[in-house]
């Protein structure tokens, strides 16, 4: 006889009925019912495997959580009185947009991955395929400092609010911080300042309201605060099941909460103070490529590789809306508001850039040009325009 | 041919979730519409000469049956999703290498389901070289190689000069199994083996088609769960209490709220409304990025002030005007309390000690300078956290001055009349006017 399949970790002792060997068994993994056995010193003919109980305090657990979700998915639904775009047929169609490439910044050597505005408007930072972080004047589409990272696959990069650093990572693990130099023969590589250290690939990185903080996420599936002048870690954030992919601060002015979203399709919210998951939700049905915050901070959208978007209300506490059309079906890869949050502009794998009523739930826009998948896409500071980089090497800025 | 060919293929004989096999799967489906034989794409044969075409349809064909069946309102978008299943291989042009839809009457031909990329094809140069080969051996002007084929080739049977003998070998078996087929099914089949290899060693260097099988690092398959610990389990139980726990609002509530919101900012859209004087990115004029920067607020700055208290905290002159008015009142304490711990957060860890002493002193101690008015509770957990400071020492005092403030000062302030002044004095135009320039 032996012992039955079942999906949970239990370790069993269990006694022959002949001698008394102990042989204890560990049941891994769920998918593929895998067992692994270590035989002590009992022969594999005489083998008679018997199983004595289950643990019972896992299943019973496990039960316990999981009525308790399907209690609190009850709940949220049973306030859903209406839906957003039911509500929102009140306000006035948007018009035809004339959206227009107005800067086209080619320089890069390979896929841009990511970039970031800084608080002035005007100046990017954008990272590659290839290792490079540049900066440019959007405006003039100037290129003005450019660093070789030792790294290829830089998937992070970020502007520091006062303007005078950026940081990146990618494959290195790491996330450094480059002061940025009014010399521009000066080398930026030496002032280099390695601050996060994690134990996969760096997938998104962040300022707080100051130069001195960074938050990162990785797909080593946490979230991590750091210290930018000592490179200590303020605090870190688990919770994930599998890598994070992307991250967003909360635009308060008093506010201590991040989003992230991940592999395991759930967003989290967390409390940067205590290192808490203060809300989560799990709607996606596929890993979540881009997080960001609805201008007033009430909500967040969401974009993912199950070609939707989604928004998602924190006082509601659920899913209100989902961005999708039938003939939409790569995944989106980054996803940004405009100033008032009324348009949701989603950058897809499939080259092309959908705008959203955020509202009504209806897209008002798609817009062509790249020649590759868009793999980030930001609004500029005060709105009046948003940037996308390609993995055809290029990044335009759009109004 | 499929039995004697040894392409790398891998599959994991599971449901693969990955995203590009949702991806795969998706347009699948599609092909699968597409293939249905009562509202699917008609598939014909078509008299050419002394020949047929067998099994074809047209590139218009497809990009009508995406617009009827897909809703979709504009043929450019049908367009570039049926290239974009193209280059990946599900149909392709039978008289062209480069994997592209047009909208004409070029004719196109489904590819058979064993070469889909959902089988996780990734086939190997001797493949390729096997492939080349064969071609060469069969006596047909179709069959004849490109000048890229003819060159990659070359480079091959370089590369592979010890083994060629082997290469030739199956080769040759592979043509004499061609041989034995019908001849219209051959015609489909090396058209559906070359469309193969035009995804898998395309013509173009840089292009569409390259780019198709690249993949982003960060995209692994994620590793088996594991099944979780009694100690992890109990945090999950925990967590969704304290969910459950969680006050929610109605939707209709929620709604109204976002909806407010976005209207009360529609004027400083400028996707909605045309920034004054104009947008630098269209205009090339950055006027208005100086406006916005000056230290002398535009009317519409100060309208905005009245908005939240946030707008007056985040923008440098509503501090200032804010604190003026809260010293005419001799008040200014709570604000400058609020900055300074603000502040606190953004310094580097090691000045965060002594910052929170001199925090402390100057607000909070017995006798400070500028003392601030916080509740018992607060006030007592303060003085713990400041025996061991750290960067949120004083959260719990600060949110409380922060709730004083709003419901207090903030009204006043907006009420005041210094800033009805601000509001009405500049008689800047406000942000949907648009300016005339000469």
């Amino acid at each position: 006889m032996y012992p039955s399949i079942h999906p949970s970790i239990h370790l069993s002792t269990l006694t022959s009925i002949s001698s008394s060997p102990v042989i204890i068994y560990v049941h891994l993994a769920v998918q593929q019912l895998q067992t692994l056995c270590f035989l002590a010193n009992f022969p594999l003919a005489k083998m008679a495997a018997q199983e004595v109980q289950p643990s019972e305090t896992i299943a019973k657990l496990k039960s316990e959580s999981e009525a308790l979700k399907t209690k609190l998915e009850e709940e949220r639904a049973k306030l859903h009185d209406v839906e957003l775009h039911q509500v929102a047929e009140k306000v006035d169609p948007l018009g035809q947009f004339v959206m227009k490439t107005r800067r086209t910044l080619k320089g890069h050597g390979n896929k841009v991955l990511c970039m970031d505005w800084c608080k002035d408007k005007r100046r990017i930072v954008s990272s590659s395929q290839d290792g490079k972080v540049i900066v440019w004047d959007a405006f003039t589409t100037n290129k003005e400092h450019a660093v070789t990272m030792p790294c290829t696959w830089v998937m992070a990069c970020a502007y520091a609010p006062s303007g005078c650093a950026v940081a990146c990572g990618g494959l290195d693990n790491k996330c450094s911080v480059y002061p940025l130099s009014l010399d521009k023969n000066e080398n930026l590589a030496a002032k280099k300042k390695s601050v996060a250290m994690h134990t996969n690939y760096l997938s998104a990185c962040s300022f707080t309201n100051s130069d001195m903080q960074i938050l990162t996420s990785s797909g080593d599936g946490t979230c991590a605060l750091w210290d930018v002048e000592s490179g200590q870690l303020l605090q870190s954030f688990h919770g994930h099941a599998a890598d994070v992919l992307c991250l967003d601060l909360a635009p308060s002015e008093t506010g201590n909460t991040f989003v992230s979203g991940g592999c395991d399709k759930k967003a989290n919210v967390w409390d940067m103070r205590s290192g808490q998951c203060i809300q989560s939700f799990e709607t996606h049905e596929s890993d979540i490529n881009s997080v960001r915050y609805y201008p007033s901070g009430d909500a967040f959208a969401s974009g993912s590789d199950d070609a939707t978007c989604r928004l998602y209300d924190l006082r509601a506490d659920r899913e209100v809306a989902i961005y999708s059309k039938e003939s939409i079906i790569f995944g989106a890869s980054s996803v940004d508001f405009s100033l008032s949050g009324r348009l949701l502009f989603g950058g897809y794998n499939d080259y092309t850039i959908n705008v959203w009523d955020v509202l009504k739930g209806t897209r008002v826009s798609i817009l062509f040009g790249h020649e590759n998948r868009v793999s980030t896409l930001r609004v500029s500071p005060d709105g009046t325009a948003f940037c996308s980089g390609s993995w055809d090497h290029t990044l335009r800025v759009r109004e | 041919m499929a039995q004697t060919n040894s392409f790398g293929q891998t599959s994991n004989g599971e449901a693969d979730d990955s995203p590009n096999m949702l991806v795969y799967r998706k347009m699948e489906d599609l092909i699968a519409r597409m293939q249905d034989e009562k509202t699917g794409i008609p598939i014909r044969t078509v008299k050419s000469f002394l020949s047929k075409i067998p099994s074809v349809f047209s590139g218009s064909d497809i990009v009508q049956w995406l617009v009827k069946n897909l809703t979709i309102e504009d043929q450019v978008e049908a367009l570039h999703l049926g290239t974009l299943m193209a280059a990946h291989g599900y149909f392709f042009p039978i008289s062209d290498h480069v994997l592209t839809l047009k909208d004409d009457g070029t004719f196109y031909r489904f590819q058979t389901p064993y070469f889909w990329p959902s089988n996780c094809w990734e086939p190997e140069n001797t493949d390729y070289a096997v492939y080349l080969c064969k071609r060469t051996m069969q006596n047909k002007a179709r069959l004849e190689l490109a000048d890229y084929e003819a060159e990659s080739l070359a480079r091959l049977q370089r590369a592979f000069a010890r083994k060629w003998e082997f290469i030739f070998m199956q080769a040759e078996a592979q043509a004499k199994v061609d041989k034995k087929r019908d001849k219209i099914e051959r015609k489909i089949l090396d058209s559906q083996e070359r469309a193969f290899w035009d995804v898998h060693r395309p013509v173009s260097v840089y292009g569409l088609q390259n780019d198709i099988r690249s993949h982003s690092p960060t995209h692994t398959p994620a590793p088996e769960a594991k099944q979780p610990t009694v100690e992890e389990l109990q945090e999950q139980i925990k967590f969704w209490q304290a969910q459950l726990d969680r006050h929610r609002l109605k939707m209709s509530k929620v709604a109204e709220g976002l909806l407010g919101y976005t209207e009360q900012y529609a004027d400083y859209d400028p996707f909605l409304s045309t920034p004054d004087p104009s947008n630098p990115w269209i205009s090339d004029d950055t006027t208005f990025w100086e406006l916005e920067a000056s230290k002398e607020p535009t009317q519409s700055r100060v309208k905005r002030w009245g908005f939240r208290m946030d707008e007056v905290l985040k923008d440098p002159a509503g501090r200032e005007q804010f604190l003026k008015f809260l010293e005419s009142e001799f008040s200014s304490e709570n604000l400058r309390f609020w900055l300074a711990v603000q502040e606190l957060k953004r310094r580097p860890i090691r000045e965060v000690p002594s910052r929170v002493q001199e925090i402390w002193q100057e607000f909070l101690a017995p006798g400070a300078p500028s003392a601030i008015n916080v509740d018992s509770k607060s006030y007592d957990k303060t003085t713990q956290n400041v025996k061991d400071p750290g960067r949120y020492a004083f959260e719990d005092a600060q949110e409380h001055i922060y709730m004083l403030m709003k419901s207090d000062s903030y009204s006043r302030f907006i009420r005041s009349s210094a800033y009805q002044e601000l509001l009405q004095a500049k008689k800047k135009v406000g942000p949907s006017t648009l300016s005339t320039k000469p």
